[in-house]
């Protein structure tokens, strides 16, 4: 579980020192000119990993950490489903 | 960087519209057609200790793929994490994960397409847990065993899960009819080739500190894998 620690720290420490350049896939969708084809989302929960009322970095890493809790909460009830069905057939 | 100077943090995946509709939906189909099988036989070997570890690797790759690193002319790459799940959780629950990292990025950061979702978690996730694992399998015999090719073998699938990732979002954009192979793919290997070298360094560093801290991680995913 002090692995969930090292996924804050990475948020913390390494998040904001990200480059803002476009990743691969965008650099080639810009310089081939297909990233116009982008349609706008459905619906907007916390667009471009900022929450709202805070600025900057600060923004970012609030983001990261929630993306943090949530993607881990997942994945355990996930998991525990599946453990607890297949130990309940062994 | 000044705390309040603004991140700008760019989108990491493919949004709705890189891929027409009915290639998106293609991409859909296979890609719940491993889940089907990822669930089943998850359900068969998950071992109830193993479940916090799905989960801090889940955090862990999401946290990585924010972590976009520097590599030529203005461009940048992040993790992507196939390889890395797979070598510590086997590849139908390492399949599991990247689902549910790529599907928590789109639900709720609007990162990455409802519709391109199926895509993006078979170029991003099946493509690593279950090529590069086959691939990492392969090396690992080769080196002799996975306690000494451990590393080695996973710095190389990483980068060529990253090389045919791109190959795939290639042929799939191809497809598509908005842009042909010739031109794409040449452009998506030679940048994706250096983003997989931060791919083989970030899966081997993880690794490798997971093999000094926790080395009895790798017992139970074998453990599992052999059910």
């Amino acid at each position: 579980m002090a692995g969930l620690g090292v996924a804050a720290l990475v948020v913390i420490v390494l998040v904001p020192l990200a480059s803002g350049d476009p990743d691969g896939l965008n650099r080639v969708a810009i310089d081939l000119g297909f990233i116009d084809r982008e349609q706008d989302p459905p619906f907007e929960i916390i667009p471009g990993y900022e929450v709202p009322f805070l600025d900057g970095s600060a923004s970012t890493i609030a983001a990261g950490l929630i993306g943090v809790v949530i993607v881990f909460a997942l994945v355990m009830v996930i998991g525990r489903l599946l453990a607890r069905r297949n130990r309940r057939e062994g | 960087m000044p705390l309040g100077a603004s991140i700008g943090m760019q989108p990491l995946h493919a949004p709705d519209g890189f891929l027409t509709v009915p290639v998106a939906l293609g991409m859909w189909v296979a890609t719940i057609a491993v889940l089907v099988i990822a669930v089943r036989r998850t359900n068969r070997t998950l071992d109830e200790r193993s479940v916090p570890l799905l989960g801090v690797m889940a955090a862990f790759i999401f946290a990585a793929q924010m972590f976009n690193f520097a590599v030529i002319g203005g461009t940048s790459g992040h993790l992507l994490g196939g390889v890395l799940a797979a070598v510590l959780l086997g590849p139908w629950a390492g399949t599991l994960v990247m689902a549910c990292v790529v599907a928590v990025q789109a639900l709720l950061f609007q990162d990455g397409g409802l519709l391109v979702m199926g895509a993006n978690i078979f170029n991003m996730g099946v493509i690593g847990t279950l090529g590069g694992f086959a691939l990492y399998r392969v090396l690992v015999s080769l080196l002799g065993s996975e306690r000494r090719g451990r590393i080695p073998a996973a710095a190389m699938a990483a980068w060529v899960a990253v090389v045919a990732g791109a190959a795939a979002m290639a042929v799939q954009l191809a497809v598509s009819g908005f842009i042909a192979l010739e031109v794409t793919l040449p452009v998506m290997l030679g940048v994706h080739a250096l983003i997989g070298i931060g791919e083989a360094i970030i899966t081997a560093a993880a690794i490798g500190f997971i093999a000094v801290t926790r080395a009895d991680l790798f017992e139970l995913r074998d453990a599992q894998t052999a059910a």
